[in-house]
């Protein structure tokens, strides 16, 4: 018999090129997304080279980091207009299909991949973007990378990559009612730290993980970097095809039932070794709420910001007293009691439709309180139609949340979607470092859930009692 | 890329933990499409008010540092956004060395690719830099061929690098040049997988 084997190990030596002893291996990338800011400088070393891009059908383009969600063709910003037209001079001149800001596809990378059918369960995926790792959702090694590399697989379809360790993160029973894959992801970080998952590809395993949606192990996946790690997958299997069948760059027909053999013999063999392992019971997280200004600095909604003198070592009890000052809470506050200005429900890792569909859920006949502002940014165009089908615009907006065009908008704050100075907003996005949303603005990253219940009342709310409330 | 085989600076230490790509370069400056000029955007936030005069308790804006050359910072560094403009910055701004505790594996990569030495060193070690630094002027000499940290007095650290990173960094080499080299085993494996 052969020695088993994880999915990790499968798909990394289906896609050796060259290996050689005391080099990293040179891997095949399968796919290449680009987007506008971290691929001009690479384009442009192509050019200064005479360089061709060697793969153009395995690259695929679209802007979302820039790009403004109301006003559309307005472009104020003389820089983003430019960034976003080099991109487009850069694809047509490379060959390289794009889904530009008027395209019917266009949306936030690491949403229209899954959401074309590009993304597939045994790929390599690269991008130069550290959510790429939301691919792995399907059982794809896919990892964010810089723009020397980004120019490296432009004009090469390899990268040299040093053989990764693997990490299991098993995530025992299942979540609770009102518990989200957000919660979930956050909570492991919040136990295990921002620098765990270094070095490693992540596989997360378990029952409460098979018992995830597509979109909800994309949310997953997409936080592995916060953990330190570049990726994080999860293993393929019935959810996964049933997902990918019939998306428009999908295998059609027998091919369809052909890859999913291939596919299905992916996931990691009974009995296989990982390099580590850590454990978590889902039935023990609580919808969290981040205090801080990293991801791991998160807590359960009903607990109380950490006190400095609660860090183990003389820098991180500094730490926690810097975040306390940038974030301006009391040690030992309540999380309900923290006053909101903002709500975003939007980014990569929770704007697509069942996202959507929960938040409008909750907020269904309901105002938004008076003292938020409250932003819903669709991940791609798709998801906006989507959801515009189904009347979820008129849920929001008729609660008096602003019902915006795709892009990654307050997730980074590259357009005008910016949280001014010293305000404070409740965001289902995946990171809550300093300025992240607009210089000396305050993060807290939530699930859309959590973060629905926020805009209407003000401040957070543990979403399991508040639905249980009669109406 | 500028080789670098052996390094002597002058030491700015940053005593924080996980100091993230979007503190090192803020998202506002990420919309230049060149490679260049990104050392006066360097630590923006934490260096500069809104209105864009410097901040004075932050230490980079002393002038007995404007001359550092090697960083060294707490662990973690240089977690987050992949953006490959923090390197630029980086180095834009002098930086050939950074020493921590641990990288991220994003941007550990990005500094090789960008010639800028990444050296880990245990914890102890990068606070006694970190110390002797905070004390007065420090200059340090790094060796990459050697593999070793050492300062005009006592202290001297042997370090750990990959011979991939040692090489790329000691020659300063473009790596798609050398990439390109496997250029038959590349086609061959497009040949057998993809059947062009
Ligand atoms: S939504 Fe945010 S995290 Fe996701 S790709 Fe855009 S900027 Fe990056």
């Amino acid at each position: 018999m052969t020695q088993p084997k994880t999915i990790i190990d499968k798909i990394w030596n289906k896609h050796l090129v060259h290996q050689e002893e005391g080099k990293p291996d040179l891997l095949y990338v399968d796919l290449h997304l680009v987007h506008e800011v971290t691929s001009p400088q690479a384009f442009e070393g192509l050019r200064l080279n005479n360089r061709k891009v060697r793969r153009p059908e395995l690259t695929y383009a679209t802007m979302d980091h820039n790009v403004p969600t109301i006003h559309r063709n307005v472009i104020k910003d003389e820089v983003s207009k430019k960034q976003m037209e080099t991109l487009k001079q850069n694809c047509n001149e490379f060959g390289v299909e794009l889904a530009d800001i008027d395209h019917p596809d266009q949306g936030i990378v690491h949403v229209i991949g899954p959401e074309l059918g590009l993304t597939h369960p045994g790929k390599t995926i690269v991008c130069g973007d550290s959510h790429t790792s939301t691919h792995g959702a399907f059982g794809a090694i896919a990892f964010g990378i810089g723009t020397s590399e980004v120019e490296h697989v432009l004009a090469t379809q390899t990268l040299w990559q040093a053989s990764p360790k693997t990490l299991n993160v098993k995530v025992n029973g299942e979540l609770g009612k009102g518990v989200t894959a957000k919660d979930l992801i956050l909570a492991i970080i919040a136990k295990y730290g921002v620098r765990f998952g270094t070095g490693y590809i992540i596989e997360y395993t378990g029952q409460a993980i098979r018992s995830l949606s597509m979109e909800e192990r994309m949310t997953v996946c997409n936080m592995s970097i916060e953990a330190g790690a570049r990726a994080g997958l999860i293993s393929p299997d019935e959810t996964t095809f049933e997902y990918i069948r019939g998306k428009r760059h999908a295998p059609k027909g027998e091919d369809f039932d052909k890859a999913v053999e291939e596919w299905r013999a992916l996931a990691t063999d009974e009995g296989a070794e990982y390099d580590a392992t850590v454990e978590i019971d889902a039935d023990e997280v609580e919808p969290q709420v981040t205090w801080g200004t990293n991801p791991g600095m998160c807590v359960p909604v009903s607990a109380t910001v950490p006190t400095p003198e609660s860090g183990e070592t003389v820098n991180e009890k500094a730490e926690i007293q810097r975040a306390l000052e940038y974030m301006d809470l009391e040690a030992g506050q309540s999380i309900s009691s923290i006053q909101l200005e903002h709500v975003f429900i939007g980014s990569c890792t929770n704007s697509r439709l069942s996202d959507l569909r929960k938040a409008a859920d909750i907020v269904r006949g309901k105002q938004v309180h008076p003292s938020i502002n409250a932003l819903v940014v669709p991940g791609s165009k798709s998801v906006k139609e989507a959801a515009e089908a189904e009347g979820l615009d008129n849920v929001f907006k008729s609660a008096g949340f602003q019902w915006r065009d795709a892009g990654c908008s307050m997730c980074l704050a590259m357009n005008d979607d910016i949280i001014p100075p010293g305000e404070r907003c409740a965001s289902t996005s995946n990171r809550n470092f300093e300025g992240r949303q607009g210089t000396d603005a305050r993060t807290h990253l939530v699930s859309p859930e959590m973060a629905a219940i926020a805009a209407i009342e003000g401040r957070f709310v543990d979403v399991r009692q508040y639905t249980e409330q009669p109406v | 890329m500028e080789p670098i085989q052996q390094h002597t600076g002058k030491v700015y230490p940053l005593n924080r933990a996980n100091v993230d790509t979007d503190q090192i370069i803020p998202k506002q400056f990420l919309k230049r499409i060149e490679r260049q000029g990104f050392g006066q955007f360097l630590f923006y936030n934490w260096r500069y008010y809104e209105d864009g005069t410097a901040k004075e308790d932050f230490s980079l804006n002393e002038e007995k540092y404007q001359d550092a050359t090697i960083l060294v910072a707490g662990e973690n560094f240089g977690c987050g956004s992949s953006r490959e403009h923090a390197p630029w910055a980086l180095e834009d701004f002098g930086f050939r060395v950074i020493i921590a505790p641990s990288f991220a594996d994003i941007f550990y990569n990005n500094c090789v690719k960008n010639g800028i030495l990444p050296v880990t060193l245990s914890e102890e070690q990068t606070q006694e830099l970190m110390n002797r630094a905070e004390a007065e002027d420090y200059p340090l000499t790094v060796n990459l061929e050697e593999q070793t940290v050492s300062d005009e007095y006592d202290f001297h650290a042997h370090f750990d690098i990959d011979n991939y990173s040692k090489e790329m960094l000691i020659n300063g080499w473009d790596e798609i040049a050398v990439t390109l080299t496997k250029q038959d085993k590349i086609d061959e494996y497009e040949k057998q997988t993809l059947g062009v």
